[in-house]
C-alpha cells in the first residue's frame, strides 16, 4: 500500500474518532455545567482536548457560548468537532477507492450535515441533539468499518488511528480530574466529586458497565482502573493499547516482519498497562502516570508516521 | 463542404433523418414512444441519485457553486449503426497511426519537415514541443498510447475531424459509467439491442500499458497512474480507472527516483515503477526538467525515462502533434506516412498567422468559430453567428494584436440528437470522443465513445466546463433493425407504468440466461 494512502486512512481512524470523542465531552460538560453552575467545567474541556491555549489567545474567559463556538465551529482548533469532521472526510477522500461505499457514504453524508447542523448547535436548546446526532453518525462509521471492510491493511491502518486516537483520549479524560480521583478510596466523597466521578464514567459511556463489573458505589480508584486496567472495558486505556499493540503486529507479519521503534514503543505502552495495578498507578501519582502515557502516545504516533506513512 | 455562408442551415438528427426515421434508432424510437414524460422524469431523478452517490462529479473552477458538481446525464442515447461504426473506426485507426509516425518523425529524422510539407517553424517554434524528447524513441515507439479524437457529424456520411487530444484526453469513465447507468434504469433496451460493450476499456488499457513497458523491465510491469491529486477537475477519474486496472493511483510526492529507476513509497518500503500512466501535463511532470516550481511531479523522472527504465504513457511532448496550428496539416501527414488518402476530413481552418486567412477572418466573424491555438474546454472561444456586435469587435482586435493565438473554422451544423428537456424530447446537438489506445501490439478502438450534447437550444458548445451533458453511446453489433415484437406490446398496453412490468415480464420470459447475456453485451 502506498505510504500516502495509509496515511491518509490512519488520520481518517483519528478525526472520525476525535469528532465523536469533543461531541462525547461536551455532552457531559454542558450536563455537568448545568448541575454545578461553575464555569470551570467548560474550561477541564478545554484541558482534555488539548485546545487550552488556542482558547485564551482568542477569548477571555471560558464561558459556555465561547467555549462551544471554540470546540464546535472554529476552523482554527483543529481538534473542533467541524474541522474534524472536515479532516475526515478530507483524508477519505483522497482515498475513495480504499473505502466501502457504506464507508464513503457515511462520512460524506455526516460532512454534508454537519456544515448544515452545526450553527444550531450553540442555542440553547440545540445542543444535545447536534451532539447526540454526532455520537449516532461516528457510531455509523464504525459499524461501516467494522461491518463491510476487508480485513487488509487498510482496514489495520484505520483500525490503528482510531485505537491510538481513542487511548489518547481516555488518558486525556482523567487526567483532568486526577485531583478528585486521587482521594482515599474509603473517604466519602462530596456531592462534587460523586458527579465528578459519575462524568468520568459518562464521557466513556461506561456508567453502566462500572455497575455491572464492581457491584458498588462509585469510588474513585475503582473508576480509575475501569478506564485504565480492565480490558473488558472497549474505551479504556488498556482496551486500545492492547488493540493498537495487536494491529502493528498484524502490519508487521503482512510486511514480511519488518520492525522498527513503533513496534516496540506499542509493547512497551501495552505491557506497561497490562501488567500495572492501580494501587501501585495510585501511589505513584495518578497525574504523574497519565502525562507519561499521553506523552508515549504522542512518541508512539510519530514513530508509525516514520516507519510507515512518510518513508 | 456542404457550408451555408450565412444562418446555419437545418441540422441533420441522427434519429429521424433527412428522410424519415433511421434504422438503428427504430428501437429506441418504439420505446420512447411507449414511455411517458413522467416515466423518463422518475428515471432521471433516479440516474441523478445513482450518478450522486457514486460520486462522479466533475470540478468546474472559478465559477463559485458546488464546486463537485454532477455532469448531467441524458437518459436517451446515441445509437451509432455497425456500417457507419466500422468506416468511422477506419478513419480513426488510419489517423491515430499517422499522429504517432508524426511524432516519432519530428522528435527524430524530421522527414517531414525536409519534404516541405510542414514549416519548420511551427513545431520548433511550438510551445508545445519539447526538445528533451529530441533523439530518443520511446519504449514500443508509441508516443500516444490513449488519444480522444473528437469528432462532429453533419450528415449520414459526412463526419469531420474537429480536434485531435493526444496529451490525457479525459472523460472515458463518463462513458463506461452512463453505459452502466443505462443497463441498471432500462435493461429492457438492452433486451432488445445487441449493443457492443464497452465495459473492457480498463482491461484494454492495462494491456496496451504494459506492452509499451521498457524491455528490461525484470517480470510482469508494474503500472501506475499519476494523478495531480484530488484538486483537479477529473481526479474521480483517476481513481475510478486506477481502481477499475486494480493499479495504485499516485501523486508525485508518492515517488521518487533513485539511479534512474523509479520508486514508489509503499508501507513495505520503496517498490520499483515500470509505466506511468500519467494524467499530469508535461511541464509538472518533473522539476529538474521542465517547471522548476512544479510541487506536483516526480525529480528525476525524465532522467529515468530517457535511460529507458520506466514508461510514460502519453510520451512527454505528444501534445505537438494535437495543437490547433498543426491540426491542418494532419490529413498531410496521413498521405506522407502512410500513403494512403484519409478517411476523415479536416474541418477548413483558418490560419489567423497568414494575412490572407486572417484577412478573411476578419471579414467572417459573424460565420466563424474562432479559437485559441493552446485554448481547451471551450474557454475563449467565438461563436460567430451567436456573438454580439461588441464581442466580435473585442475578437478582432485581440486578433490583430496577435494573430498567431488564433485560429477560425465555419460553423458546423453539427448533428443533433434526441434529448430530454424541461418542455419534452427535442433536437440537441452533440459531438463524439471516441477513445483509441495504441500499445506495442497495435491500435485497439473500443466501440463508441464519449458523446457530449449541448444542453442549450440552439447551442454548439459541449464542453461540460460550459453546461454541456453526456449521452450513452450505443454501436449496434449489427446493422438488423431490432427486434419489434416486445414494442407492439408495449404500445398495446399503452401507459408508462405498464409497459415497463411488460417489458420486465418478458425478460423474466427470456429466463436468466437472456439476462445475464444482455449484461455482458453491454458491459
Amino acid at each position: 500500500m502506498l505510504s500516502r494512502t495509509a496515511d491518509s486512512l490512519f488520520w481518517l481512524g483519528r478525526y472520525t474518532e476525535r469528532a465523536g470523542n469533543v461531541a462525547r465531552g461536551l455532552t457531559v460538560a454542558a450536563r455537568m455545567a448545568g448541575l454545578t453552575h461553575r464555569d470551570e467545567e467548560w474550561q477541564s474541556l478545554l484541558v482534555a482536548t488539548g485546545a487550552e491555549t488556542g482558547f485564551f489567545e482568542k477569548h477571555e474567559e471560558p464561558t459556555r457560548e465561547a467555549v462551544l463556538h471554540h470546540l464546535i465551529l472554529d476552523p482554527d482548533n483543529a481538534s473542533g468537532l467541524l474541522p474534524s469532521i472536515e479532516a475526515a472526510r478530507r483524508n477519505a477522500r483522497q482515498v475513495r477507492a480504499a473505502l466501502t461505499v457504506d464507508m464513503w457514504e457515511a462520512i460524506n453524508d455526516t460532512w454534508n450535515e454537519a456544515r448544515k447542523l452545526a450553527p444550531a448547535a450553540l442555542t440553547v436548546d440545540g445542543l444535545a441533539p447536534f451532539l447526540d446526532w454526532v455520537k449516532a453518525r461516528s457510531l455509523l462509521f464504525y459499524g461501516a468499518a467494522a461491518d463491510t471492510m476487508l480485513r487488509d491493511e487498510a482496514w489495520r491502518f484505520t483500525h490503528l488511528g482510531t485505537m491510538l486516537e481513542r487511548g489518547d483520549n481516555t488518558a486525556r479524560l482523567l487526567d483532568v480530574r486526577h485531583t478528585m480521583l486521587a482521594k482515599q478510596p474509603e473517604a466519602e466523597g462530596s456531592a462534587i466529586d460523586y458527579l465528578q466521578w459519575q462524568a468520568v464514567l459518562r464521557s466513556v459511556s461506561a456508567q453502566r458497565a462500572y455497575q455491572w463489573l464492581y457491584h458498588t458505589r462509585l469510588q474513585p480508584n475503582l473508576v480509575a482502573e475501569l478506564l485504565i486496567l480492565r480490558q473488558e472495558l472497549p474505551r479504556s486505556m488498556i482496551a486500545c493499547y492492547r488493540r493498537v499493540d495487536q494491529t502493528l503486529d498484524a502490519l508487521a507479519n503482512a510486511g514480511g516482519g519488518r520492525r522498527g521503534e513503533c513496534h516496540r514503543l506499542a509493547g512497551e505502552l501495552h505491557a506497561k498497562l497490562k501488567f500495572g495495578r492501580i494501587e501501585a498507578i495510585m501511589d505513584g501519582g495518578l497525574h504523574e502516570f497519565l502525562t507519561e502515557c499521553i506523552d508515549r502516545n504522542v512518541a508512539l504516533g510519530g514513530q508509525i508516521a516514520t516507519f510507515y506513512l512518510t518513508h | 463542404m456542404p457550408m451555408e455562408p450565412f444562418a446555419l442551415p437545418k441540422a441533420f438528427d441522427e434519429m429521424n433523418g433527412n428522410d424519415g426515421l433511421r434504422a438503428c434508432f427504430a428501437g429506441v424510437a418504439r420505446w420512447l414512444d411507449g414511455t411517458s414524460h413522467d416515466a423518463l422524469g422518475v428515471k432521471r431523478r433516479e440516474a441523478e441519485l445513482l450518478f450522486r452517490r457514486i460520486g462522479i462529479t466533475f470540478a468546474v473552477y472559478g465559477e463559485g457553486g458546488d464546486p463537485e458538481r454532477l455532469i448531467p446525464f441524458d437518459l436517451i442515447p446515441r445509437v451509432l449503426g455497425q456500417g457507419e461504426w466500422q468506416r468511422l473506426a477506419r478513419g480513426l485507426e488510419q489517423r491515430v497511426r499517422a499522429l504517432n509516425l508524426f511524432l516519432k518523425d519530428v522528435y527524430g529524422k524530421r522527414d517531414i519537415i525536409r519534404a516541405g510539407k510542414i514549416p519548420e517553424s511551427l513545431i520548433l517554434g511550438n510551445e508545445t514541443y519539447r526538445p528533451i524528447m529530441e533523439g530518443f524513441v520511446p519504449p514500443g515507439g508509441v508516443y500516444t498510447h490513449v488519444s480522444g479524437i473528437d469528432v462532429v457529424r453533419t450528415a449520414p456520411d459526412e463526419f469531420f475531424v474537429l480536434e485531435d487530444n493526444c496529451r490525457t484526453p479525459s472523460g472515458v469513465s463518463y462513458m463506461l459509467e452512463n453505459r452502466e447507468a443505462m443497463m441498471r434504469l432500462f435493461p429492457e433496451l438492452f433486451a432488445t439491442h445487441r449493443i457492443a460493450p464497452v465495459g473492457h476499456y480498463p482491461e484494454e488499457l492495462l494491456e496496451t500499458l504494459k506492452s509499451v513497458a521498457p524491455e528490461r523491465c525484470p517480470g510482469t510491469p508494474r503500472v501506475v497512474l499519476l494523478t495531480p491529486g484530488a484538486y483537479n477537475s477529473a481526479y474521480y477519474e483517476h481513481c475510478f480507472l486506477a481502481d477499475e486496472m486494480g493499479v495504485e493511483c499516485v501523486e508525485g510526492a508518492d515517488l521518487f527516483v533513485r539511479d534512474d529507476i523509479v520508486f514508489m513509497r509503499t508501507t513495505n518500503g520503496p517498490q520499483r515503477v515500470d509505466v506511468i500512466y500519467r494524467r499530469i501535463d508535461d511541464e509538472y511532470l518533473d522539476p529538474e526538467a521542465f517547471l522548476p516550481d512544479s510541487m506536483l511531479g516526480v525529480p528525476g523522472l525524465m532522467r529515468a525515462y530517457r535511460a529507458g527504465n520506466v514508461a510514460l504513457a502519453n510520451a512527454p511532448g505528444a501534445g505537438i502533434a494535437d495543437d490547433k496550428a498543426i491540426y491542418p496539416y494532419v490529413p498531410e501527414m496521413v498521405r506522407f506516412y502512410l500513403s494512403e488518402e484519409p478517411l476523415l476530413s479536416n474541418v477548413p481552418t483558418y490560419l489567423c498567422e497568414r494575412d490572407a486567412d486572417r484577412a478573411y477572418v476578419l471579414e467572417h466573424l459573424d460565420e466563424l468559430v474562432v479559437k485559441l491555438t493552446h485554448g481547451s474546454g471551450g474557454y475563449g472561444m467565438l461563436v460567430g453567428p451567436h456573438s454580439t456586435h461588441a464581442q466580435r469587435e473585442e475578437f478582432a482586435a485581440r486578433i490583430k494584436a496577435k494573430p498567431a493565438e488564433y485560429i477560425a473554422q465555419p460553423t458546423l451544423a453539427l448533428s443533433t440528437v434526441p434529448t430530454l428537456v424541461e418542455a419534452g424530447i427535442a433536437p440537441r446537438h452533440v459531438d463524439l470522443r471516441p477513445f483509441i489506445l495504441t500499445g506495442g501490439k497495435g491500435v485497439r478502438i473500443i466501440p463508441g465513445g464519449l458523446t457530449r450534447v449541448a444542453l442549450r437550444e440552439g447551442s454548439l458548445v459541449v464542453n461540460s466546463s460550459q453546461g454541456g451533458g453526456t449521452k450513452d453511446t450505443w454501436v449496434l453489433e449489427d446493422d438488423a433493425v431490432p427486434a419489434s415484437g416486445q414494442s407492439q406490446s408495449q404500445s398495446q398496453s399503452g401507459g408508462g407504468f405498464q409497459s415497463q412490468s411488460q417489458a420486465q415480464s418478458q425478460l423474466h420470459e427470456g429466463g436468466p440466461q437472456a439476462q445475464s447475456q444482455s449484461q455482458r453485451q453491454g458491459g
